[in-house]
């Protein structure tokens, strides 16, 4: 387990360095998305279109945040449940996606295309909302404004703090943890 | 008679919507530091160091302290020589939660159509409101935000007698076993038994509402409480599921009678974020 500073976009050297288990401090350009998100993202995939920003080497965080008051760049803005995400996110790693942000685990579908693509997911600390609001530096929508909360957003982050679950090797950090604590009756 | 404008249920459900986003109970903030002390996972005590001082920092910003600032759960108590003026009391909770959650800067999570066309209705309602008529001339609002992540590993199940306790237990240490990191462990678990169906789900609910650390009014089930909670802590699961000695902070039962074919059980999870507050006018 190591600490590692990250900076996106993520390539295949930076990603396979990761190990499950590893802390990272995030910084760079990511998107945010939630399932109604998703839906619309794996549709213009599937029909070819172009989608509202580039896949290769990105990052995107599960996140719908609070909205932002009146000279405030980012109101809460934790992690919410990635299961739902995961019957879109092979597509998309196949397209060049590289990491992923949420909490929860992922399916055996994910995790196998996360080996064979060469992607990682990251767990932030979900119901810790209003610090991890602090590192992000910039935001803006730049798509499915009608989606509110569920907007597609740009974000600048600045050492957003993330822990490694499941890396290119086929490491689990939920599986590894419980089963270290894990206490027979 | 005592006559109530519902102008003053309004002003009530928006000033709760956003203190109970923004500060959450001792009892929750005790319970998460004496894990801490307790918790044996690096990591785990990591997490709930994060976890700690997010409290701490949606105290001084005035932030949701989580992003999901939920549905809106009110449990309306109504005493009947009560009599509301000035409108609809279910219009006057909602007009609450609409101003609330805009005032706030809380997020708006309801969609209107929870299938089709799944359109929010960008102002957070329409609330969840359960009514009670009951003796006196008061009002209580108790008002939950309830994040959708934890709700979602709930579970309603029609048991038998033949099952008994034993059964009970093994459903609730399952349903949070197969919950795993999902819910934001640790977690509060409530759990409901007896009545219907729907009634059971509700008790489950209610039961959250309880202040941690106050024991069960009946001693059978405070000893059930403690022996789930020792397994749910044995699962391993801990801190947001990355494994740790802090699964649950505490369990709580409620029960009522029942017919004598049925054993109604629910299982309702609340996230750490364990929201909930209560005005009487
Ligand atoms: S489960 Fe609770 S802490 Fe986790 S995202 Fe939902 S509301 Fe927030």
């Amino acid at each position: 387990m190591k600490t590692v500073e990250l900076r996106t976009p993520l390539d295949d050297d930076q990603i396979s360095n990761l190990e499950s288990g590893d802390k990272v401090f995030l910084s760079g350009e990511i998107y945010t998305g939630r399932d109604a998100a998703h839906k619309r993202l794996v549709k213009l995939i599937e029909e070819g279109k172009e989608l509202p920003f580039d896949l290769k080497g990105a990052v995107i965080y599960y996140v719908g945040p609070a909205p932002s008051r009146p000279g405030q760049i980012m109101n809460s803005a934790g992690p919410t449940t990635s299961y739902r995400m995961d019957s879109f996110t092979p597509l998309m790693l196949e397209n060049g996606l590289k990491g992923t942000i949420g909490k929860g685990p992922r399916s055996i579908e994910v995790r196998e295309s996360m080996v064979k693509n060469k992607g990682v997911y990251f767990a932030a600390v979900g119901g810790a909302a209003a610090g991890i609001a602090f590192s992000v530096k910039q935001a803006s929508v730049i798509a499915y404004e009608d989606l509110g909360p569920e907007a597609i957003r740009r974000l600048i982050v600045e050492r957003m703090p993330l822990f490694v679950v499941n890396d290119t090797k086929g490491n689990d950090l939920f599986e590894a943890g419980v089963a270290e604590y894990r206490r027979e009756e | 008679m005592r006559e109530i404008d519902v102008a003053s249920v309004t002003k009530a459900v928006k000033d709760l919507s956003i203190s109970t986003n923004i500060y959450l109970g001792d009892d929750v903030k005790n319970a998460l530091r004496e894990a801490l002390e307790k918790e044996e996972s690096p990591l785990g005590r990591e997490i709930l160091q994060v976890i700690l001082e997010n409290h701490e920092i949606s105290e001084r910003e005035k932030m949701p302290i989580c992003q999901d600032t939920g549905v809106a759960i009110v449990f309306l108590e109504v005493g009947q020589e009560v009599h509301f003026t000035g409108g609809a009391i279910e219009d006057a909770i909602n007009e609450g939660v609409r101003q609330g959650y805009a005032e706030g800067y809380l997020r708006k999570s309801i969609v209107a159509d929870p299938v089709l066309k799944r359109k929010n209705t960008t102002d957070n309602t329409p609330a969840i409101i359960y009514t009670r008529i009951v003796p006196g001339d008061k009002v209580s609002i108790q008002f939950a935000p309830k994040g959708g992540g934890a709700e979602n590993m709930s579970e309603v199940r029609m048991m038998t007698a033949a099952q008994g306790i034993e059964g009970v237990k093994d459903f609730v240490v399952d349903r949070v076993s197969r919950s795993g990191g999902n819910p934001c462990p640790p977690i509060v678990v409530g759990v409901g038994i007896g009545g219907s169906f729907e009634r059971c789900a509700m008790l489950a609910k209610e039961a959250l509402f309880r202040t941690i650390g106050e024991p069960n009014p009946d001693p059978e089930f405070n000893e059930v409480e403690k022996e789930l909670l020792r397994r749910i802590n044995n699962l391993g699961i801990g801190p947001q599921g990355l494994g740790g000695r802090t699964t649950a902070l505490a369990v709580h039962i409620k029960t009522v009678p029942c017919h004598i074919a049925s054993m109604p059980v629910a299982v309702n999870i609340q996230c750490h974020v364990s929201r909930h507050g209560e005005t009487i006018i």
